[in-house]
């Protein structure tokens, strides 16, 4: 715990700037939130054409991230980690069990396709609440301790409820084959399905999978409904995060983590804000566990395995834990290594290297395919552990770093004047 | 992320592109294309055809994974005209004559299910949206089959189940657009209980351990039935938690018991595990009541027995395929030399149930869409219903219309005494013919589900 605490304070004076006049400003936001918000929801906006920079059928391809899928899941799990830094970031608490309430969530979600209606919108409401319901009860158990104790006993829910929704939940949660959608499911609110017929999530009969698709030139960009609505509840849930840090709820959130006694001592109770601040994050992941199952309508069991606690945790430290948009570049970022990177494989690797004699394609192809394909978890631990050894304040640290020595470049003392605080 | 663009692949498939119609994903969108070949997802113009091969890279099935895809590798090779040819020349359709599938070009873009559903369906959804793949196969559980299969319903592209061995894959969660070759838990409990029978009598106390989700219960339920209609009695059943490493505690019951049998419903590590404690407990020496204390592990594994190393010898199981077939029961199982010759050739060792599987369902696959003229699902759903077929290893064998399933004679076999190397563990005690493991399309082990329509999406 002491070094996560070290390592966020590091960054923290970039984020908890003193909130000025708190009426001034877009949506009540200052100018360097509001200009970020306005950044994030602009690059959010056009990610199809800014994920998509290499023509169709160039061997650049294989790194486009354009396609509706892989969006999705850049913002669905931009949202999972949006929350856990508002736990993980503000308080400090390190939970370890996370993915159990996205796992809830989904399933909360698929239920209510199954049973009231294909319509996404009732079932992100029941995500959220259902997960946030779960949430309470795991933290009103969980926050009787802290630090490491707090992590292990979350880890213990997570893996309870893993355990349960495979094999002895099978009933209700479909075990290891999982929940999908069936034409005769009851689904109250809506009219029975033709024989055969696949259901498919709807916005109000606008399908998640619909997709417009753009020809220029040879470049070819998708966009797809289902990433749209997914994008904008992330924009919503950024906003919202943007506020809690800068509120003094956020300021009491911080005080626990620098220091509980003090805050006992001082008379104040550190429980409520810490349980608030855990079923808030709670109610974020259900949120994430809604929007996965509105844009690809099923739920496995997996979802909810240590694994998945231990990635969202990865993602909030790798983008910067306790800065506002590290934890969405930490999910894009193992988001794209797993998807792009795990399917290069050796055809690809002989196709690049095409142009080099025989034997130094070997070569190349030998040094370079342990680390793409199957090794995409090798290049994604080292990356992470560069990146908590030079950039212990993660991507966003990595960013501020860059900016500063270009603003340095400049040769003004003012900007020399306005650096950073070292770590 | 330095490489150049102008790399002899890059300006070759920019050549072959011509408009960038190529791996154009067209999902969910109508577009007109030329030749006729259009109205359905992904339909390949230009001269290649992308398959998708989706696989365990990492995970504890990645040794399977990894055999899967030296098999895809083969059949890409020789669907293309390159190698040996290897099944083609016995498989018993002679529409396929390495020139492709209807004359384009096969390519394949690879993925990681990490035998997670989740994961799985992510890979598969890029294959499709990205790479524009019109057929999906691979996968080493049941979770990820019926998961990836629900997909490609979904989105009208044809999937191939790999290694997927529970009821569930062509039962309650069948799917009009996915195809099963691998047997699964009724036809391993049909065709190991007369086996059993045989080798052990008639009047046999069970004691069955098994693996807590629905591979395990499936398996459990088709042993049981099999085996209680023979006369067997079933003492007790336990079930086991699925990351369990120490079997021990679950062991010692049985040898309070007075259990003669003890069935072990698991598989991978828990296999493994399982069987290292039940006999390290000296089950396999013990005698209950006169009769010889034995083991029985439904489903096999060349991979699995190679990690129990010598404690499986003796013990009895089934599987789908082995390498050994045509040598050691005849011309009945033709293709099968010819398959082990070329993957042998290339990669200095013999294949896998799961290689096999994976291999035979792409090479019928593209016989499918040779025979229809199409690539389009439903002709291809057309050309496989009641599909009969030889001449791929495991003698004649029929793809049942009404539930996507492969009719075939199933492998009993037993772990060797003294292997002689890693690839020979396993000898053929008997085959099972084809109709003893049929069943009807709505038995009670299968039913609760239905194919649905096929759907050629876009």
């Amino acid at each position: 715990m002491t070094d996560q605490t070290s390592n966020t304070g590091a960054v923290r004076p970039a984020t908890s700037a003193a909130p000025k006049a708190k009426s001034a400003g877009f949506l009540g936001l200052t100018g360097k939130d509001a200009s970020l918000v306005v950044l994030v929801a602009v690059l959010t906006l056009l990610a199809p054409f800014i994920l998509n920079p290499f023509p169709e059928g160039s061997a650049m391809a294989q790194f486009n991230a354009g396609y509706p899928d892989l969006m999705q899941r850049f913002v669905i799990f931009g949202i999972f980690a949006i929350g856990f830094n508002i736990l993980f970031g503000l308080t400090g608490y390190l939970s370890f069990g996370h993915a159990a309430f996205l796992g809830v969530g989904s399933y909360a979600g698929i239920w209510s396709m199954k049973l009231l209606t294909l319509n996404v919108i009732p079932s992100i409401i029941v995500s959220v609440a259902v997960a946030g319901l779960f949430s309470l009860l795991v933290g009103w158990i969980s926050l009787r301790r802290s630090g490491i104790y707090f992590s292990i006993l979350t880890l213990a829910f997570a893996m309870m409820s893993f355990a349960l929704a495979y094999s002895v939940l099978t009933p209700i949660t479909g075990g290891e084959t999982g929940l999908q959608l069936k034409y005769f499911d009851p689904r109250i609110l809506d009219g029975a399905l033709a024989q055969g017929e696949t259901p498919r999530a709807n916005l109000f009969g606008l399908e998640m999978g619909a997709s417009y698709e753009m020809q220029v030139g040879a470049w070819l960009f998708t966009f797809n409904a289902g990433y749209y609505i997914a994008a904008i509840a992330m924009l919503v849930a950024f906003y919202l995060s943007i506020r809690i840090f800068r509120s003094p709820f956020g300021m009491m959130l911080r005080a626990v983590k620098s220091n509980q006694n003090r805050l006992n001592y001082t008379g104040i109770s550190p429980k409520p804000y810490t349980l608030a601040a855990f079923v808030i994050s709670g109610m974020y992941a259900g949120l994430a566990g809604g929007l996965l199952v509105a844009m690809d309508t099923q739920v496995g069991a997996e979802r909810m395995f240590w694994t998945a606690s231990g990635e969202v945790v990865l993602m909030t430290i790798l983008g910067g834990a306790g800065t506002l948009i590290g934890p969405v570049l930490g999910a894009g970022f193992i988001k794209y290594m797993e998807n792009i990177v795990s399917t290069i494989n050796k055809t690809t690797l002989e196709g690049w290297f095409a142009f080099a004699p025989d034997w130094l394609t070997d070569v190349l192809v030998t040094i370079v395919y342990p680390f793409v394909g199957k090794g995409w978890h090798l290049t994604l631990g080292i990356l992470f552990m560069a990146v908590v050894i030079f950039l212990p304040g993660g991507l966003v640290q990595g960013g501020q770093k860059l900016a500063s020595m270009f603003r340095r470049k400049k040769g003004d003392d003012a900007a020399a004047s306005q650096s950073q605080p070292g770590e | 992320m330095t490489k150049s663009n102008f790399t002899r692949r890059g300006v070759l498939k920019t050549g072959a592109v011509a408009g960038a119609g190529l791996a154009t994903p067209t999902i969910f969108t109508s577009r007109v294309w030329a030749d006729g070949h259009s109205g359905f997802t992904n339909a390949p113009t230009g001269d290649t055809v992308t398959l998708g091969f989706n696989v365990p890279q990492s995970g504890p099935y990645a040794d399977e994974g990894a055999d899967e895809l030296r098999a895809f590798e083969l059949a890409v090779e020789h669907l293309n005209g390159e190698g040996d040819g290897g099944m083609l020349s016995t498989f018993s359709s002679k529409a396929l004559e390495g020139t492709g599938i209807l004359g384009k070009k096969v390519q394949f873009v690879t993925g990681d299910t990490q035998t997670k559903s989740d994961a799985a369906r992510a890979s598969a959804r890029s294959m499709i949206e990205k790479d524009g793949a019109v057929m999906v196969s691979g996968g080493s559980s049941s979770g990820v089959a019926v998961a990836v299969q629900a997909l490609c319903q979904e989105a009208g592209i044809i999937f191939m189940a790999g290694l997927t061995h529970s009821n569930d894959t062509t039962g309650k969660d069948r799917k009009a657009n996915g195809f099963r070759h691998f047997f699964n838990s009724y036809m391993s409990g049909a065709a190991l209980a007369p086996i059993l029978a045989a080798q052990y009598g008639n009047d046999r106390k069970a004691y069955h351990l098994t693996a807590d989700y629905n591979w395990g219960y499936t398996t459990e339920e088709a042993v049981r039935s099999s085996t209680e209609a023979m006369g067997w009695t079933t003492v007790n059943s336990v079930k086991t938690p699925l990351t369990q490493t120490d079997f021990s505690s679950y062991i010692a019951p049985v040898l309070q018991s007075e259990a003669d049998v003890l069935v072990l419903n698991h598989y991978g590590g828990n296999m493994v595990n399982s069987l290292t404690n039940a006999v390290q407990f000296g089950l396999r020496a013990r005698e209950v009541a006169g009769k010889q204390f034995e083991i029985v592990v439904p489903l096999y594994s060349e991979l699995m027995a190679r990690g129990a190393g010598e404690n499986i010898a003796g013990i009895l199981g089934s599987q789908n395929w082995d390498w050994k077939l045509e040598n050691q029961l005849g011309a009945r199982y033709s293709g099968t030399n010819a398959f082990v010759q070329s993957f042998g050739t290339k990669y200095g060792f013999p294949p896998s149930q799961a290689a096999h599987t994976c291999y035979v369902q792409t090479l019928l696959y593209a016989d499918a869409v040779t025979r229809a003229g199409s690539f389009n699902p439903c002709a291809v759903d057309e050309a496989l219903a009641d599909f009969e077929f030889d001449g791929l290893g495991n003698g004649p064998t029929l793809y049942r219309a009404a539930d996507h399933q492969c009719f075939k004679d199933v492998v009993v076999v037993r772990g060797k005494e003294n292997p002689e190397n890693e690839f020979d563990l396993v000898e053929i005690v008997e085959v099972t013919p084809a109709d003893q493991v049929t069943y009807a399309p709505d038995h009670p082990q299968f039913a609760g589900g239905s194919l649905g329509e096929c759907n050629p999406g876009a």
